[in-house]
């Protein structure tokens, strides 16, 4: 009974210049996508009293807190909207890019025993924790509809856009994330930068204040940002303002460009990652 | 069909020594290489010229499908590299390697198992991590939890269960893969001896059911019993490759010197995660002088010495002494050759002498067993021991090995009326 199929014969090579990216393995490798985005989800909220309730809870004690501080104290333009609505159109993309952020880039070298001994394609490992993120964003929007309840916010037909902005949110985390998590293997220096780098990001994003404060002549460095599209999209979408498609675009290209040197970069360390982790 | 499973051609891999210290990376070292790197450029010449080892340096091997191949070579040979390159954990630094079939590895017992998460939950999990299809592991699931008799506990965390029934578990898993070419690493050495037995026996099952098997294991007796051909690896290359019989033979004869006083805190034959308790085993003669053999007939006093962190009660320690096939010849155990109860705290000492041993010349493993309350709490496998030649019966001949392991303290009488 010897059981040989011709179909899956593996060539094992020394890791060449450029690396290729094999799309059709990880579509083989779906299921363990599942079963590792499920794992992170399930085990997040393990023996929390409050379970997925702080899914709900993270993003709604920030709101309280920037409403209080940036609203209230500091009175920060809000493009005449109330400053918590305003705020969390921009807050719900950004908490999700952040955590995405951190998350992925300690995937690698927090999944090194799985690294060290088993084969499956590396790049499984950032798309899960991006996937597990993906499970509290979705919760998250449950707090953007009871704020628009609240303050009577219209339903408008600009919302049909909020699934394309999800999709290019998790676009440029996806980028931004294997970017970091292959970095983070390869120089654990990046442990201490991420945490730093999303706090200095935020404030580079108009999440808390208006784009509109920034001083026109500076108004291009926010622009350089990709998350600067996705936000004021965001709220674009949610209020019902003017919608910047230029920012948008770049948003996708620069999301784009990231997406494909992240994955090239994860690739040429993916080849020696059970030696580094 | 395929008239060829694996073949590697010329594998090599390369590996930085310090990794141990400087496991990762930081951009302090990618700088200091980029200077170093302009040093070789511009002065050409390389300061530290030596900081990598070959693990492997050039294998090249057939294996035929249905093949059970066994890997065995001392501890730093490479032979868990070959099996990581194979499962393409890691990359060869040169040379390649065609393999045709499905692949499972299994380098360890219980890869990807999250100890938060049910039983139930880990038998998903690491069934889709080892490559199973969900729809697979839902087939099944009732075999795999009946093999490892965890019917009760299934919907248990795992951080609750014994290290036995982990391990259990975990194999159950393993077990019910069914690759074409399995690529296993030592892992029969877990769980307690009727697990073990249970896994033999799917080994061996494996092994007659037309599986392909690269199969690496320091247990001789194992590589013997499953194999049909074995290779031998030394120092990263491949140094001899044909039946199982004459390539541990091989392996045994050459082994290197055999040492009188041995350091047990980092020696390989410890199960990993065991922490080291015996740090020291020595020979000594009947003067106390360390020896590295000892005479048939002689004195033996086999001396283990440690330190445990914690009080241990019930203490009993256990030297099993097998042969050059695995084959366990005889037993030093405190539970039947020691009087009284023994409590350890602190450095201890514990010394056990043989008495005219009896045992016929040649090559001996012993396994040392250190237990408290019935529960191990350190082992260590695989310290040779040499028995030399003595003309013990003063007729100036020997014993010829095929007489049996023990040389009997015999004194012939003879009558003749003639």
């Amino acid at each position: 009974m010897r059981r040989v199929s011709q179909g899956s014969r593996v060539v094992v090579l020394p890791p060449g210049r450029w690396p290729r990216i094999d799309w059709r393995e990880i579509w083989q490798y779906r299921e363990l996508l599942y079963f590792l985005t499920w794992r992170d989800v399930k085990v997040r909220y393990k023996q929390t009293m409050l379970g997925v309730g702080w899914a709900f809870l993270q993003p709604f004690l920030k709101l309280v807190v920037f409403s209080a501080v940036f609203g209230k104290l500091a009175r920060l333009d809000s493009e005449g909207f109330p400053y918590p609505i305003f705020v969390y159109a921009g807050l719900l993309p950004w908490q999700f890019f952040s955590e995405s952020l951190q998350r992925s880039s300690q995937s690698v070298v927090g999944a090194a025993n799985l690294i060290r001994k088993v084969y499956f394609p590396r790049l499984i490992i950032p798309l899960a924790s991006i996937g597990a993120c993906l499970v509290d964003f979705g919760i998250s929007f449950s707090i953007l509809a009871g704020l628009m309840m609240y303050y009577h916010v219209p339903l408008r037909i600009s919302l049909m856009l909020v699934p394309a902005l999800v999709l290019l949110t998790v676009f440029i985390a996806l980028g931004v994330g294997t970017l970091f998590s292959a970095l983070n293997a390869a120089y654990r220096d990046f442990r201490y930068i991420v945490p730093f780098m999303v706090q200095i990001w935020m404030y580079l994003t108009p999440v808390i204040y208006s784009a509109r404060a920034v001083p026109a002549r500076w108004r291009f460095l926010l622009a350089l940002n990709p998350m600067t599209g996705v936000v004021n999209g965001y709220r674009s979408a949610v209020l019902g303002t003017a919608l910047d498609m230029s920012g948008l675009f770049f948003s996708l290209a620069a999301g784009l460009s990231l997406f494909i040197v992240a994955v090239y970069f994860f690739r040429k360390i993916e080849s020696q990652m059970a030696d580094i982790v | 069909m395929a008239e060829i499973a694996i073949r590697a051609e010329d594998i090599a891999k390369r590996y930085r020594i310090g990794r141990l210290q400087e496991r990762y990376r930081t951009l302090r070292g990618a700088v200091a290489r980029g200077v170093r790197g302009l040093g070789v450029r511009f002065l050409g010449r390389d300061w530290r010229k030596d900081e990598y080892i070959w693990a492997l340096d050039g294998v090249s091997f057939l294996v035929r499908p249905g093949e059970v191949l066994g890997v065995i070579g001392p501890n730093g040979a490479g032979k868990t590299t070959l099996l990581k390159i194979l499962s393409r954990i890691t990359c060869p630094t040169r040379g390649r390697a065609e393999i045709c079939g499905r692949v499972g590895s299994l380098l360890e017992v219980g890869t990807g198992f999250h100890p938060e998460l049910t039983g139930r939950e880990n038998v998903f999990l690491s069934g889709a991590i080892l490559g199973m299809r969900r729809r697979e592991i839902e087939r099944k699931f009732d075999q795999i939890v009946a093999f490892a008799e965890l019917e009760r506990f299934i919907d248990t965390p795992v951080k609750r269960y014994s290290s036995g029934m982990y391990v259990r578990l975990a194999f159950a898993v393993a077990a019910h893969l069914e690759p074409e070419i399995l690529l296993v690493d030592e892992v029969l050495a877990v769980g307690d001896a009727a697990f073990q037995k249970k896994c033999t026996g799917k080994m061996t099952e494996v092994a007659g059911s037309g599986w392909t098997v690269l199969f690496v294991s320091h247990n001789m007796a194992a590589i013997e019993g499953l194999c049909s051909r074995v290779i031998l690896l030394r120092g990263g290359r491949l140094e001899c490759d044909g039946k199982p019989e004459e390539v541990v033979a091989r392996y045994l004869l050459d082994r290197g010197p055999v040492q009188g006083d041995i350091d047990l805190r980092r020696h390989g034959g410890r199960p990993r995660g065991v922490n080291p308790v015996m740090h020291r085993v020595r020979f000594l003669d009947r003067h106390g002088r360390c020896v590295n053999t000892i005479g048939v007939g002689e004195d033996l006093i086999v001396e283990i010495s440690g330190s445990c962190a914690e009080r241990l009660i019930d203490v009993a320690c256990g030297i099993r002494v097998m042969g050059v096939l695995g084959q366990r010849v005889t037993t030093f155990h405190t539970r039947y050759q020691y009087p009284g109860r023994i409590a350890l705290e602190g450095a201890f000492v514990l010394r056990c002498r043989v008495r005219n041993l009896r045992l016929m010349p040649g090559e001996y493993s012993l396994m040392l067993v250190l237990t408290a309350t019935e529960q191990p709490v350190d082992t260590v496998d695989g310290i040779s021991f040499t028995v030399h030649e003595r003309d013990v019966y003063r007729t100036g001949k020997m014993l010829p090995a095929r007489c049996g392991p023990y040389v009997p303290d015999a004194v012939w009488d003879v009558q003749s009326s003639g």
